[in-house]
């Protein structure tokens, strides 16, 4: 077994396993952090195939970003996961082996697996002189730029949609106006009295 | 290159142009005050386009190395899109001001799943149909939840959200299984790669493939989403559910089934048919048990889609066609009976409860006969629209060998009959002093009256289908030659 | 002008039927036998100037299917002007009549609207008849045979509110059903023969068809045997001929107008009407029509036995009329269609003045039907008496022996009997002779029992018996015209000599008969004594040439009829000479009838003036006999048992078991047990859970996994 291989099993297999104790594990904190080894086993996966800057993409954005949001919103997030699991529960026998059986079709699939003649030649990526940046880059901007712009247009949906589903503009509370603020005027702010002394206002 | 690229993805582009611009001058401006007249300029902006197509649109021409096709079958699919979307958007407007939910990003969001819809059916590539899907599913999600301060809308979002991801999951992991295979997710590339033979794995990439599909147009058993989503999201959201959302799953299904999988009719047309078989089956048997007509038109809409794929089924032109006709005519039974929906009202609130409608003949004579029209046409009472939709996915079915599928679409009509009637039953024959009553807006009225006339006069000879046929002739030899 | 013939009742019957709510009842009236009286002026008018040429007038395409293509056309040759004349003429006339008659009906309560229903039912039976006898094809012609038949239906079950009215109606539309089975089966059969319904076409081919066999049930039939026979079954229906007849007593039900119009001036002889115009295929089925001599034959006398008993006015007339038929059957059977037509024709007038008059008299007598219950009605009731006086004198044929003058059933009767010899078969003769002599008796019977004699009955009904108003007493003179004159104006044309008869139905004369050289002295002189009026010397010309020419040289009947089958109205082959033989028939044969006529109104006269108790002690002493006719010969009875109980166990089966506990409780279990069930599990199903909706996904993919994976690769 070469060093590549090995390096390959190990990231494999924690992948699987942190994808599997995501699901199963009874606490949603630990869920998220063996969602989190996933994606840093994921990003091992990456550098195994020479593609380090999705590698440290990932790391990045979804172990740095969106796993640690995650993991706010699971612990501040009051939900009963004991409860709804009891209810899993009742289904876990059926669903255990429904999932049985798609694995081993799966098995059977990857067994019997064999690519088209014309897959290579197809896949074949246009690796230059250049590194995995620009290359990306490149691809990104000039090929995929339909892709890219959609993915864009999908952001913004999901911006406008979180704006529109949260945002709430309350009228009993305090803001906070800075324009009024900086020109406050001072003299009309207060009033100086002349407190004599014993007498009291 | 590229200015000859975006000649065929102007329409899209500008679409997506014009969301972004409304979006920001309703920022910089009223905002929801703006909201009303955004809601008309974009179904008028709707329109424009669908006529700009309609004329513009000659031949077939591919962008961005084929990722995106536009021919005639995507043109048909998009006019009807459009159409439909815009029709919805004005039948929505007085609703929403009414229950105060019509806020400025309404409109603009609508017109970015439009432009979802139309990426989904130019999709010449399976990471174009993902991005296209997504941006749809996307809108959709937040429309559903948009009367956030209510329990069922927000859940209906929530579960909608939930439930597309993981079909949109199972779709990615098809489209791995197929790139896995094909080295390409390129439709040109995929079905060559698929001539020479399809290997159990390939088929598996083409089930989770056709999985997410099915979910997107909610054939059974993928369908548990619909009635729950129908139900809570308000009312104009769920006629648009039913309506556009529905005609660019359907046609991003038949393009991939085409394009890419062409060569290999024989394996997909048995998942389609099992899927076709098991909607109209679910949608007719579970919808008798509902007391709300949304969950109702829920059911129907799943029993439909059963009946569109069964045209699908076909693997034929003629299929083809079929089903093109069948979601035209579906989206046109759709928007009359929901054009009522809207309309319905008790002491001045919405409702949905079918019982409500008892009686509704004498309050609403008229809104009570399109009504009538409408759920006879929904279960295919000839000589309105519904049955001839129904008469040639069927013919369809049963030209391609597909005798027993086209067998079992009859007897599951058959059975969904019954919950069409009940309602009328309920509109004409049953009694209640205190059920929904009250004018329609001249909007819903218009919607549901042209909706009528046209799904009556359907068989009129000369009428033809108001000339659809050819059109849809032309898109299905488009795909499918 | 025969489109508006046509048409002009249908036009009535839609503004009677549709219109009188807007226009009022009266007018309504008023309009459909106005158009009525129109299309008879007309029809005389085509009648009259019709040179029996055949025309076809084409209306619209009506069926185009495969090789089926046919127009809706009216066939205009004689056949069709004599229908004519008789439908629009006595239809006219009941429309008017039942403007009295209709007035006043304890059927209907008070404020009721029946008397525009009634004119629009009578227009639409008009307009079906026409349809019928103007038909040019099969088809069109069974279009107007069931218009009619549901005109029938409705008209008998008209008083709704009788149950004895609606189960009437219901068998006299079922019996119906049977001889149209019949009917349409002939149809299918020449539709397969000719690969056309078209009369052209048929009567053109009919030589053919002669000579083809076809398989009918269990064996080879010569086919043209086969079709005559499917027709005359259905003609048997319509025409209600023995073991098909039972629906025509009691379509009495009806009102007295019907009666007169419907059932026994034309819906009736429809049967006779279609075995005459399909005379061109008839005359190629020589056993076809033994068997339509044989039934007619013994219709006409078995309806006339019972005709002898029978107590209700209408009914006596009913059993007659359905004699009378037997009596056209037998000559249409020995293939003297020109005489079947004759006495359809005159029958047509005296029938329904009988009718007419019986209504009258029911009118006058506050609906009391039962003859039993009148008696010395003469003085009531003076015009109606007289009119039933020359109907009764037409019908029991009354005339001069040997002679051509003579009330109309006088001369058409006798025609009848004497073909009825001619033909060639004993039996048919004796059978009408008896019958005559019966319809004489039971005839005069009606007369005595109800003109004559003491008021028996009710007394109050007596004292308050009056006399028709005007409306129902014009028809009855105008008929009465017919009765008495009739038969002597047209005698010529349907029974006189060949070349006459051949001359008026538009037949090509047989021109190689006269070639055959045969021509001598017996037939010019008959000739030349016939266009002297002198038939007796005719006759006697022609008898001598036939004892001259004892061997039955076919070249001895100069007269013999020629052409094609469907050159002219009836076609008559050249090898048939019953009208010649008939005329050539000994003088006892022709005063056979008048006998017997003479014997039966002596009986009557003797039994009910002079000894009106002797016929109850005769039917003490003969119980079994009085009680067999009576009760009509058991057929009823029989049909009961063997028909209508077994059908309507099978019909109680079904329904029963089959229907009920089969069908319904199939649909029933699916409908409330199996299908609810699913739903129920489904809206289970339905958890509002997440991962409910999930794992249904998963498993769906499961199975579709498993699917691909066991049925995948078929590409």
């Amino acid at each position: 077994m070469t060093v590549f291989a090995f390096t390959f099993y190990v990231f494999a297999l924690s992948t699987i396993l942190g994808g599997l104790m995501t699901v199963v594990s009874r606490n949603p904190v630990h869920s998220v952090l063996w969602l989190i080894l996933a994606f840093l086993s994921s990003a091992g996966l990456f550098i195994t195939l020479g593609a380090e800057f999705v590698a440290m993409l990932l790391i990045i954005v979804y172990v740095g970003a969106v796993a640690v949001l995650f993991l706010f919103v699971v612990m501040m997030l009051d939900v009963d996961f004991a409860e709804l699991k009891a209810e899993m529960v009742r289904y876990l026998p059926l669903g255990l082996l429904i999932g049985v059986v798609i694995i081993m079709q799966l098995a059977l699939a990857f067994g019997a697996w064999n690519t088209s003649d014309m897959a290579m030649a197809n896949r074949l990526a246009p690796v230059g002189d250049n590194e995995n940046t620009a290359l990306l880059g490149l691809l990104i901007y000039d090929q995929y730029i339909i892709l890219f712009q959609l993915a864009g247009l999908i952001l913004l949906v999901a911006m406008i949609g979180a704006i529109v589903l949260t945002l709430r503009h309350r009228v009993d509370i305090k803001r906070q106006n800075v324009i009024a603020q900086m020109h406050r005027d001072p003299a009309k702010a207060m009033e100086l009295k002349d407190v004599k002394p014993g007498q009291g206002l | 290159m590229i200015s000859a690229d975006i000649q065929v993805v102007l329409p899209e582009i500008l679409l997506a142009g014009y969301a972004m611009l409304a979006l920001l001058v309703a920022v910089y401006t009223s905002k929801d005050g703006l909201a009303s007249t955004l809601t008309w300029l974009t179904a008028g902006v709707f329109l424009a386009f669908a006529v700009w197509i309609g004329i513009n649109g000659v031949g077939t021409d591919t962008a961005f190395s084929g990722m995106f096709v536009s021919d005639d079958f995507s043109r048909f699919a998009k006019i009807t899109i459009l159409i439909s979307a815009a029709i919805v958007l004005l039948m929505s407007e007085g609703y929403m001001a009414e229950r105060g939910l019509l806020r400025f990003e309404y409109p603009v969001l609508i017109a970015l799943a439009v432009v979802g819809m139309m990426v989904m059916v130019s999709a010449g590539d399976l990471m174009v149909l993902y991005m296209g899907l997504e941006l749809q599913s996307l809108s959709l999600y937040v429309v559903a939840s948009l009367r956030r301060d209510s329990i069922k809308s927000t859940e209906a979002g929530l579960k909608y959200f939930v439930l597309g991801a993981l079909s949109s999951g199972l779709l990615l992991y098809g489209a791995s299984l197929v790139y896995g295979f094909a080295g390409t997710t390129l439709f040109t590339g995929i079905i060559i790669a698929v001539a020479d033979g399809a290997p159990i794995g390939l088929l598996f990439g083409l089930v989770f493939l056709l999985t997410g599909f099915a979910f997107k147009v909610s054939a059974a058993p993928f369908h548990m989403w619909t009635p729950d989503v129908y139900e809570g999201s308000p009312t104009s959201v769920t006629a648009f559910f039913a309506t556009a959302p529905k005609v660019a799953a359907m046609a991003l299904f038949a393009r991939v089934v085409f394009d890419a999988f062409g060569g290999i009719v024989g394996d997909w047309q048995q998942i389609v048919a099992f899927l076709s078989v098991v909607s109209v089956f679910v949608g007719s048997i579970a919808a008798i048990g509902q007391r709300d007509i949304k969950r109702l038109m829920a059911y129907s809409s799943i029993a439909h889609m059963g009946f569109a794929l069964m045209g699908l089924a076909a693997g034929t032109a003629l299929g083809v066609q079929a089903m093109l006709i069948y979601m035209v005519i579906y989206v046109t039974m759709n928007i009359g009976t929901f054009a009522v929906i809207l309309g319905m009202h008790r002491d001045g609130k919405p409702t949905t409860d079918i019982t409500m409608l008892k009686g509704y003949s004498n309050r609403e004579p008229l809104m009570a006969f399109v009504l009538l029209v409408m759920m006879f046409s929904l279960a295919g009472v000839p000589p309105l629209l519904g049955f001839f939709g129904k008469l040639y996915v069927l013919r369809a079915a049963y030209d391609a060998g597909l005798g027993w599928l086209a067998i079992a679409g009859v007897v599951a009509s058959v059975i969904g009959a019954f919950y069409y009637l009940r309602i009328v039953y309920y509109v004409y024959f049953a009694e209640r002093d205190d059920g929904a009553a009250g004018r329609l807006p001249p909007v819903l009225w218009t919607a549901a009256v042209v909706s009528t006339v046209i799904v009556a006069l359907a068989w009129v000879p000369g009428i033809n289908l108001f000339g659809l046929e050819p059109f849809a002739a032309e898109a299905a030899l488009t795909l499918v030659n | 002008m025969e489109t508006i013939i046509l048409f002009a009742p249908l036009v009535g019957a839609l503004i009677a039927g549709f219109g009188w709510k807007f226009i009022g009842e009266t007018a309504a009236q008023w309009i459909s036998t106005g158009l009525l009286f129109l299309a008879a002026l007309l029809s005389w008018i085509v009648f009259l100037m019709f040179n029996g040429t055949t025309e076809i007038i084409p209306i619209l395409r009506w069926i185009e299917s495969g090789s089926l293509s046919t127009d809706w056309a009216i066939r205009m040759d004689r056949l069709t002007a004599i229908m004519l004349i008789v439908i629009t003429t006595v239809s006219a006339l009941v429309h008017l009549y039942s403007f009295g008659y209709m007035a006043h009906d304890d059927n209907f309560r008070e404020g009721e609207h029946y008397r525009a229903r009634f004119f629009a039912y009578l227009s639409f039976f008009t307009f079906a008849m026409l349809m019928l006898v103007t038909a040019d094809n099969l088809v069109q012609m069974f279009f107007g045979w069931e218009g009619v038949g549901l005109a029938s239906y409705l008209l008998i079950g008209f008083y709704y509110r009788k149950p004895s009215a609606n189960a009437a109606a219901i068998k006299a539309f079922v019996v119906n059903r049977v001889g149209d089975f019949g009917f349409a089966l002939g149809i299918f059969a020449l539709f397969l023969l000719t690969d056309s319904i078209n009369f052209s076409d048929i009567f053109a081919a009919a030589p053919e068809i002669a000579q083809t066999q076809m398989t009918f049930l269990w064996r080879d039939w010569n086919a043209a045997e086969v079709v005559a026979v499917l027709l005359f079954i259905g003609a048997m229906g319509k025409s209600a001929q023995l073991f098909l007849h039972t629906w025509l007593p009691d379509a009495m039900e009806g009102p007295t107008p019907v009666s007169a119009l419907i059932h026994a001036a034309t819906m009736v002889t429809a049967g006779v009407f279609l075995v005459c115009r399909m005379s061109p295929i008839m005359e190629f089925a020589p056993n076809a029509m033994t068997f339509v001599v044989f039934l007619g034959a013994t219709t006409a006398f078995v309806a006339a036995t019972i005709g002898l008993v029978q107590n209700d006015i209408k009914r006596v007339i009913a059993y007659s009329t359905m004699s009378q038929l037997g009596y056209m059957f037998v000559a249409a059977g020995v293939g003297a269609y020109s005489v079947a037509m004759f006495h359809l024709f005159t029958h047509a007038f005296f029938k329904a003045m009988l009718f007419l008059g019986a209504g009258s008299v029911i009118h006058g007598m506050h609906h009391e039907q039962d003859m039993r219950n009148y008696g010395g009605l003469r003085k009531k009731l003076p015009y109606t008496f007289w009119a039933m006086m020359i109907g009764t004198l037409a019908i029991t044929g009354v005339g001069i022996p040997l002679t051509h003058i003579g009330f109309a059933g006088f001369l058409s009767k006798d025609a009848v009997i004497e073909s009825a010899w001619a033909g060639g078969t004993g039996y048919a003769f004796w059978m009408l002779v008896i019958a005559a002599m019966f319809t004489s008796f039971y005839s005069w019977r009606l007369m005595f029992l109800t003109f004559f004699g003491k008021p028996r009955g009710n007394k109050h009904t007596h004292e308050h018996a009056h006399e028709s108003p005007t409306v129902m007493l014009v028809p009855l003179g105008v008929l009465a015209l017919g009765s008495v004159f009739a038969g002597m104006i047209w005698y010529n044309v349907f029974f006189g000599y060949s070349d006459k008869v051949a001359d008026f139905f538009g037949i090509p004369e047989a021109v190689e008969m006269v070639e055959d050289g045969e021509a001598d002295e017996g037939v010019v002189a008959a000739a030349d004594n016939l266009a002297e009026g002198d038939v007796d010397g005719a006759t006697a010309a022609v008898t001598e040439e036939e004892i001259a020419e004892a061997d039955g040289d076919a070249g001895g009947h100069h007269f013999a009829f020629g052409g094609e089958p469907g050159d002219g109205a009836i076609y008559i082959s050249p090898d048939n000479h019953v009208l010649d033989d008939a005329h050539e028939a000994p003088t006892w044969v022709k005063v056979a009838p008048f006998v017997a006529m003479v014997i039966g109104f002596l009986t009557a006269f003797m039994m009910y003036i002079r000894h009106p108790a002797f016929p109850r002690q005769l039917a003490e002493q003969q119980r079994p006999l009085y009680n067999f006719l009576l009760h009509k010969w058991y057929f009823d009875e029989i049909y009961n048992f063997i028909f209508v109980r077994p059908a309507l166990w099978i019909g109680r089966f079904l329904w029963k078991r089959g229907d009920e506990d089969t069908i319904d409780g199939g649909i029933n279990g699916v409908a409330m047990g199996i299908i609810p069930f699913f739903t129920r599990q489904l809206n289970r199903a339905q958890s509002g859970y997440l991962f409910t909706y999930a794992f249904a996904m998963v498993l769906g993919l499961a199975v579709l996994l498993t699917w691909m994976t066991l049925f995948g690769g078929a590409n």
